[in-house]
């Protein structure tokens, strides 16, 4: 177990590693000089800072120790600054970090409980009635918009029936504390989570209801049924288990899309995340800002990553941990 | 070939997403006939509701715009994305999963790494990353949608070719001296398609969600009209005019989903053992 943990963590600081260089060049695409497009806009016009980023990143040093300097830079968490927004990248990422982290984890609970659910409905009441219903339901949220459908739910309940806030954390100036405050924070996150989640919420129906349905056929689960085991017993312990192998799977390739999908919806709701920094970032074109929050969505896509190849071989009961 | 158009049609979601597709390309290849104005242009009063007026059936955005004519110009923009950043992405993703499934061994583990790298990266946020450094422009566009959606296309291609490479027929033409490129191109190539017309059907639909939110977020071709620019510009004034987001919505979302139900058909279609071990 403990060397299969080592290993994943030494790739993914590889890959890690990988996407830090590739930000070093993704800098160097942009027109025009890097030490300007670092500064942004902004410090274009200031030749005093334009010369101190070109002295602490050595841009007038050859290219492969450029590229030594930046990494070092990263390594020690250093992302730079930001002009525009005059605090260091590392920092405004910091502050920003939890909600967004609030927001996407509640949103992958959302749509996996429901994803599940409404997946093993649809393949326990197979061509009927209520599976045709999920099924075509599953369909219209998939090919829907985010930040479509994010406004939708404005329309609908904010504008129309006044019942959620349309944007941000929390009631502003309401200096609300202890229980009414997380009540403030969980009514402004609704919305935002709901969004974020009935895409994924789609995509799980889809994958639990045909995964259970191929799993159904299998020998084991005759044998089990052969046992005298209940419908409800093999349902559960034998169909769900593994038909969920899959759907974790899943939920690994798509946490970058959550992420993805964070910064439209945080950018609608102007929920004050990494993905509406990112946003803001894109809007005064702060590429310092904007590579920085790039590599922590990075590298927090890698975690996650992590985390359900672990769980991955918790669930699946023909997987062990090589000793 | 027959074979295949009968059990497309037999599949009602092939059918319909048939249909749907059917008509979206000929509004955007015949729609902006009719439509010989530019849709950038003011042709009533600002925030003018719809269907109040015949000429302008689904109302003006708030500087007096034509939303119908921007509908039905978008619907050029953003199947023209979808379409070309996919087959992109195919010239891209095919050879490389081609070459790794066929050399095997140290080529085919390099190619994978670096595969497996572009598929850890958060696809959005790099596509993001790539507009703005690029800057906004169909070409830009194009590009970082394909950088982001070859990977599936290489594991895929890089599968078939891998179970493929030992049939017998490839080894006969491997034995009579037939160059690779030969072999790969004429041999196995042909014979892995059908899952990877499934996967580019599916691939478009993502492709326009992604033109789409791209848009939205002010990273469209600032020349070139599109659905998720529509829904972005009429963001700030919906408490005002619903109609300015609502209406570019309903046509990405039923293109997005003409394409994924042709999806479906043409997996049914092409892989009849599949769909009917029921899904």
């Amino acid at each position: 177990m403990l060397s299969f943990v080592t290993q994943r963590v030494l790739k993914g600081v590889i890959v890690l590693l990988a996407i830090v260089v590739l930000n070093f060049f993704l800098i160097r695409l942009a027109p025009g000089d890097p030490a300007v497009v670092m500064a942004g806009e902004a410090g274009a016009s200031d030749p005093v800072f334009v010369k101190q980023l070109r002295e602490k990143f050595g841009l007038d040093k050859p290219l492969p120790e450029q590229l030594l300097i930046y990494v070092k830079g990263v390594a020690s968490l250093d992302l730079g600054f930001s002009f525009r927004q005059q605090a260091p990248v590392a920092k405004l990422i910091g502050e920003r970090l939890p909600a967004t982290l609030l927001l996407t984890l509640t949103a992958f609970a959302i749509s996996l409980m429901l994803g599940v659910l409404f997946g093993t409905f649809a393949a326990r009441f197979a061509g009927t009635f209520l599976d045709t219903a999920i099924t075509v339901f599953a369909l219209i949220f998939y090919a829907m918009p985010i930040f479509w459908v994010a406004l939708m739910g404005i329309l609908l309940f904010s504008v129309t029936m006044d019942w959620l806030p349309s944007f941000g954390y929390e009631t502003v100036g309401a200096n609300l504390t202890g229980l009414a405050h997380a009540v403030d924070v969980a009514k402004h996150l609704i919305m935002p989570a709901m969004t974020l989640g009935l895409f994924f919420m789609a995509t799980y129906t889809r994958m639990t209801r045909a995964s259970m349905l191929e799993v159904k056929r299998l020998d084991f689960v005759k044998t089990a049924r052969a046992k005298g085991l209940s419908d409800a017993v093999i349902q559960r312990r034998h169909v769900l288990r593994n038909a969920l192998l899959p759907v974790v799977t899943l939920a690994g390739v798509h946490s970058g899309t959550l992420i993805g999908g964070a910064v439209i919806t945080e950018t609608v709701f102007a929920w004050p995340g990494i993905g509406r920094l990112m946003y803001d970032a894109l809007l005064q074109r702060d590429y310092n800002l904007l590579l920085g929050v790039f590599v922590i969505c990075s590298a927090m896509v890698l975690i996650f990553n992590l985390i359900t190849d672990l769980v991955y071989r918790l669930v699946d009961p023909r997987i062990e941990f090589a000793s | 070939m027959k074979q295949f158009w009968k059990s497309m049609l037999r599949s009602p979601s092939g059918v319909i997403g048939l249909i749907i597709l059917v008509l979206a390309i000929s509004i955007a290849v015949f729609g902006p006939m009719l439509f010989p104005n530019s849709p950038w242009r003011m042709v009533q009063r600002p925030f003018l509701p719809p269907f109040t007026l015949s000429t302008v059936p689904l109302g003006t955005d708030a500087l007096g715009r034509d939303v119908f004519a921007g509908m039905i110009f978008g619907a050029r923009v953003s199947l023209l994305v979808g379409l070309v950043s996919t087959l992109v992405a195919l010239v891209v993703g095919v050879p490389i999963g081609a070459m790794a499934g066929y050399f095997g061994g140290k080529t085919d583990d390099a190619l994978m790494r670096f595969t497996e790298f572009f598929q850890t990266i958060p696809s959005f946020a790099l596509a993001i990353v790539l507009v703005a450094i690029l800057q906004p422009s169909i070409y830009s566009i194009v590009a970082s949608i394909a950088v982001v959606s070859w990977p599936p296309v290489a594991r895929l291609v890089r599968g078939e070719v891998l179970s493929l490479r030992t049939r017998e027929y490839v080894q006969a033409a491997i034995v009579t001296g037939q160059s690779n490129t030969w072999i790969i191109l004429r041999e196995i190539l042909p014979n892995a398609l059908s899952p990877v017309i499934v996967l580019a059907s599916l691939m478009v639909a993502t492709a326009i969600l992604l033109e789409s939110s791209l848009a939205f977020l002010g990273l469209g071709d600032p020349n070139l009209i599109s659905w998720g620019y529509m829904v972005g510009a009429g963001r700030t004034v919906i408490r005002q005019a619903w109609w300015i987001t609502v209406f570019p919505g309903v046509a990405i979302l039923i293109s997005v989903l003409g394409l994924n139900l042709i999806g479906e058909g043409l997996n049914d279609a092409l892989n009849p053992r599949l769909s009917r071990e029921g899904r």
